[in-house]
């Protein structure tokens, strides 16, 4: 008998604490003083969730080095949680984060975070911020307090297409791909054209691996591109570590993703596309900081700092240096679109007609759902 | 050769080395749990000590140069997972299954735990033996570049087949698997022999963990396996408890893992969710076409029956 009532007991204290911490949470993010934010200063909580380990030289490491960049400043208290699957487990962090951190803000990075993991939650806690790393927010369908902010990464992919066309001699390039969703189509055109502004003739081989992270899966297809005659590989996965080795290994130029890729194949490494989040998320804190309301939608490449292109390679010619700093130039200026009519897909329909194009910030190129002329795959 | 030829002999080469080249992990943890189990006991842990073993060996070749060190502290960590399971099962009325997927979970939340630092360096990989010397194309050569430890598990298939066959070793380890009775009639040590076959088989699970990461695809990431230890498990029954089959049947799933990625890298972009589910769907197909409702499989100890 005892013990059933030391469980109830502790059953109404642990109830009761949830409770005083969501309401700590609430008085935070209304401005009430709260025992917490009598502190000299008040501190942003701002909590970031990663579905993969934050050290792999990809996207999660991306995040993480953002984490970092604004963990250094004084007001902001940082926390993260990695390897969160994207199932019911990343509602129990986002809670836990919130009730027992007190994060006024979220970054859940992942991209299957989203629906239903956020929508659901976003409703239950008005006063926390969800800010989603991907371009599927709707002002139209989803919550006030949900935003997304993503980089127009395929700038930096599209100078490294410029690079690997350059570079190429066989005029086949490879892409190792997780899944076929907007954002990986659209790096995959990006290189492509990017390459056949040097030479029209290149094509692009592409093998979907099927998963962010599967690093026998994306060996074979590295050998199997190498075999099949490509001479410079880049891709799109959790974490580019095992396709830029092997590219290395198998004497081949690749192209980075997410991070700087350069210690990783110190021969044949060429350029890549890296990400550059601590601006983004300081920026978010100084919003909140200075209780300015927070942007739903931030969007930027080059020329904002969201994304920036890793220093050459030691194998890159000079040519191919000049023609990419030349475009690197005019996408920073702005104006430069890449994705530019006549533009055929790869089965022959023409998807951007003669004359018309898209600039970075048009919002029909985040739902992109086919290849461009020269893609295998 | 027009360029169509090239992408055919590609697929074909591609699944060969494909064979060899994903198909030796497997190879070492269907010979580890074959062990096992002829004496009669399950070790569904291994799929812990295969990513223990992968961790084990990159940290080790990281810290002492010497890649062939880190696949022996691969064994090493197998060794003592073997260790446990193999302790665990002695008492009474407790289930290896549930043991097993214990230590599971155990061996590969402990290499996660203690792998953090080793995602990001770079360790020093084991050597490849060219066998392809004799040939110009550039692409033969890549696939003949075979392993060493492939060749170690090679020499390992006949060694075991021969030990269980025709060794005292042998047959004490497959009475102790028939009929339990019978060993102890006999005056076996039932208990020491099944710990003895467990250790072992943890041995060499952990020293195919060691191929992941120091040689394919030869790096330490948590993803490395991605089941891998427990498809080796069940290519045991496949294998129908016979180290060459198991040999067989680690080679087949191997090209069946390579031919997505070879089908998809020559342009054939339709149905690569199905091509990348072959050796799954491979398993269950054989599986199916083997079962019969009236006997068991051919070459399975008598114990599991019981």
């Amino acid at each position: 008998m005892d013990k059933k009532v030391a469980l109830q007991d502790k059953k109404v204290s642990r109830r009761s604490l949830v409770k005083t911490a969501g309401l700590g949470a609430a008085a935070v993010a209304t401005g009430i003083a709260s025992p917490v934010s009598l502190a000299a200063t008040k501190k942003v909580n701002m909590g970031f969730i990663y579905v993969g380990p934050r050290d792999d030289f990809g996207y999660n490491q991306a995040h993480f080095e953002g984490k970092s960049g604004v963990a250094g400043l004084n007001w902001v208290k940082a926390f993260d949680e990695e390897k969160v699957p994207e199932s019911i487990e990343v509602e129990k962090t986002m809670e836990s984060m919130i009730q027992l951190d007190g994060a006024s803000i979220l970054f859940p990075t992942s991209f299957g975070y989203f629906d239903p993991h956020i929508l659901k939650l976003a409703p239950k806690y008005p006063q926390v911020t969800f800010l989603h790393c991907g371009g599927l927010w709707d002002s139209t369908k989803h919550p006030t307090n949900v935003g997304s902010y993503f980089g127009y990464i395929d700038e930096a992919v599209y100078l490294s297409g410029i690079v690997a066309g350059h570079m190429s001699k066989t005029g086949k390039l490879g892409y190792i791909a997780a899944i076929p969703i907007p954002q990986v189509l659209r790096n995959i055109n990006a290189f492509t054209l990017g390459a056949q502004s040097v030479n029209p003739d290149i094509t692009t081989n592409v093998v979907f691996t099927g998963g962010w992270a599967l690093p026998v899966k994306e060996a074979e297809a590295a050998n199997s591109m190498v075999d099949q005659g490509i001479d410079v590989l880049t891709c799109h996965v959790d974490s580019p570590k095992v396709v830029i080795e092997t590219a290395e290994k198998r004497g081949i130029y690749s192209c980075g993703y997410h991070t700087d890729n350069s210690p990783l194949a110190p021969k044949g490494f060429l350029t890549g596309a890296e990400w550059n989040w601590s601006s983004v998320y300081a920026m978010y804190a100084e919003k909140i900081a200075k209780e300015e309301p927070i942007p739903n939608l931030v969007r930027g490449g080059l020329a904002e700092g969201i994304v920036k292109a890793t220093p050459y390679g030691p194998a890159v010619t000079d040519a191919a240096k000049s023609e990419a700093d030349a475009v690197k130039a005019k996408l920073m200026e702005g104006g430069f679109a890449i994705f530019k009519g006549p533009i055929k897909d790869n089965k022959g329909n023409v998807v951007i007609p003669e004359g018309k194009s898209h600039g970075q910030t048009d919002i029909w190129l985040e739902s992109m759902d086919w290849l461009v002329e020269g893609v295998i795959g | 050769m027009s360029e169509t030829d090239i992408g055919v002999w590609g697929v074909l080469i591609a699944v060969l080395g494909g064979a060899i080249r994903v198909g030796t992990p497997f190879l070492f943890v269907s010979l580890g749990e074959c062990l096992t189990e002829k004496s009669g006991r399950v070790n569904l842990g291994l799929e812990g000590n295969l990513v223990m073993g992968a961790m084990s060996a990159y940290a080790i070749s990281y810290y002492t140069g010497s890649p062939w060190l880190g696949v022996l502290g691969a064994g090493c960590s197998g060794l003592i997972l073997g260790l446990i399971h193999g302790l665990l099962c002695q008492n009474p009325k407790v289930n290896h299954i549930a043991v097993g997927i214990a230590l599971m979970i155990f061996g590969t939340g402990l290499a996660f735990f203690l792998g953090k630092p080793f995602i990001q360096p770079t360790a020093p990989h084991l050597p490849a033996v060219s066998l392809g010397f004799w040939s110009d194309s550039p692409v033969l050569r890549a696939a003949l570049e075979i392993n060493a430890l492939f060749f170690v598990g090679l020499a390992l298939v006949p060694a075991i087949y021969f030990m269980l066959k025709n060794t005292k070793w042998g047959l004490m380890i497959r009475v102790v698997g028939e009929s339990a009775d019978a060993a102890r009639a006999l005056g076996y040590r039932i208990q020491l022999i099944r710990l003895l076959t467990t250790m072992a088989g943890g041995f060499l699970a952990a020293i195919g963990g060691a191929y992941l990461s120091l040689y394919y695809p030869g790096s330490w990431n948590e993803g490395l396996s991605s089941g891998q230890g427990l498809m080796a498990v069940a290519l045991v029954i496949f294998a129908r408890w016979n180290p060459i089959y198991c040999l067989y049947a680690s080679l087949l799933f191997g090209a069946a893992a390579a031919l997505g990625p070879a089908l998809q890298a020559v342009g054939i972009s339709w149905g690569y969710y199905l091509f990348n589910a072959a050796p799954y769907f491979l398993t269950l197909m054989i599986m199916i076409m083997t079962s019969s409702a009236k006997q068991n499989l051919a070459g399975m100890p008598g114990e599991f029956t019981r």
